[in-house]
């Protein structure tokens, strides 16, 4: 058998600093896909609150000592670090763990970085931290995350992962340049 | 143009898939006749006021979503998920 080399799916990539922004790879955690069979979101719920988690709305995120559940869409959620062993009688359970380049971009200019690449109001008034979108990060699919005031999760396909880094880079590069003149 | 999805809110309308006639989800019996699956695949109304459209949010939550809107004004004045959530994708 070939000798097959394990990589993260940024790899040579991140991280990167440009002004007031960064953006780095996130430590591999383990991504389940959840989706509830017809019928069994009660039992879900039961499932997901030993995990000290519940089932979240739309939009939206919840974190506990075990792990985080994002929202990803209809019926759909990724569970984020915890073990999804007792979900599998009540969910369609999906290992995503190596699907996904899960990037970190932080720092005062992150909201004006992302301006560039995503059409959402991304202001905190509209977008508080905790909370989850679905969108395009220019022509790709995206699950955006806040997970602080200056920071956000982006999870792009795996495939796209330099594609993603090209984009953001260049718009961080040009968020930066701006700044100079402020 | 914005579309309002039931479960990300209002959207720019190229984070959508335009999908045709909202009967085209009303699909008939395996055992319907051939005039029922005629008119299923080929045959249209053409109003000039309401009518309702499928929209796919591809680029979103993935979910199908039924558009109200008039074909004389263009407004929109409704929005609905065609599968109720946590079914599972079921009707
Ligand atoms: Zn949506």
């Amino acid at each position: 058998m070939a000798s097959l080399i394990e990589t993260n799916a940024c790899d040579g990539l991140l991280p990167i600093s440009v002004g007031r922004a960064e953006m780095a790879e996130c430590t591999a955690e383990r991504i389940t896909s959840v989706a509830p069979f017809k019928g069994r979101t009660r039992a879900l719920g039961t499932g997901l609150k030993a995990l000290g988690l519940g089932w979240p709305a739309p939009g939206t995120s919840q974190t506990s000592k075990a792990g985080s559940i994002l929202w990803t869409g209809a019926d759909q959620a990724f569970l984020i670090g915890a073990d999804p062993a007792g979900l599998g009688a009540s969910a369609a359970l999906t290992d995503q763990s190596d699907g996904w380049a899960r990037m970190r971009l932080a720092g005062p200019d992150a909201e004006k970085v992302l301006a560039r690449l995503v059409a959402l109001d991304l202001r905190t008034a509209a977008c508080p931290v905790g909370e989850v979108r679905r969108s395009g990060l220019n022509h790709m699919p995206m699950v955006l995350w806040r997970s602080g005031e200056d920071a956000f999760e982006i999870f792009v396909f795996r495939s796209m992962a330099a594609t993603a880094v090209h984009e953001m880079a260049a718009a961080m590069r040009a968020v930066a340049a701006r700044d100079r003149f402020d | 143009m914005r579309i309002n999805c039931p479960l990300c809110g209002t959207r720019d309308r190229r984070e959508f898939t335009y999908y045709g006639a909202s009967v085209y989800a009303d699909r008939p019996a395996e055992s319907a006749g051939p005039e029922a699956w005629d008119d299923y695949l080929h045959l249209r109304d053409n109003p000039a006021g309401e009518t309702t459209d499928l929209w796919y949010h591809e680029l979103g939550c993935a979910a199908w979503i039924e558009v109200t809107r008039n074909t004389v004004t263009h407004e929109i004045s409704g929005t609905r998920l065609l599968t109720a959530p946590e079914k599972g994708g079921a009707k």
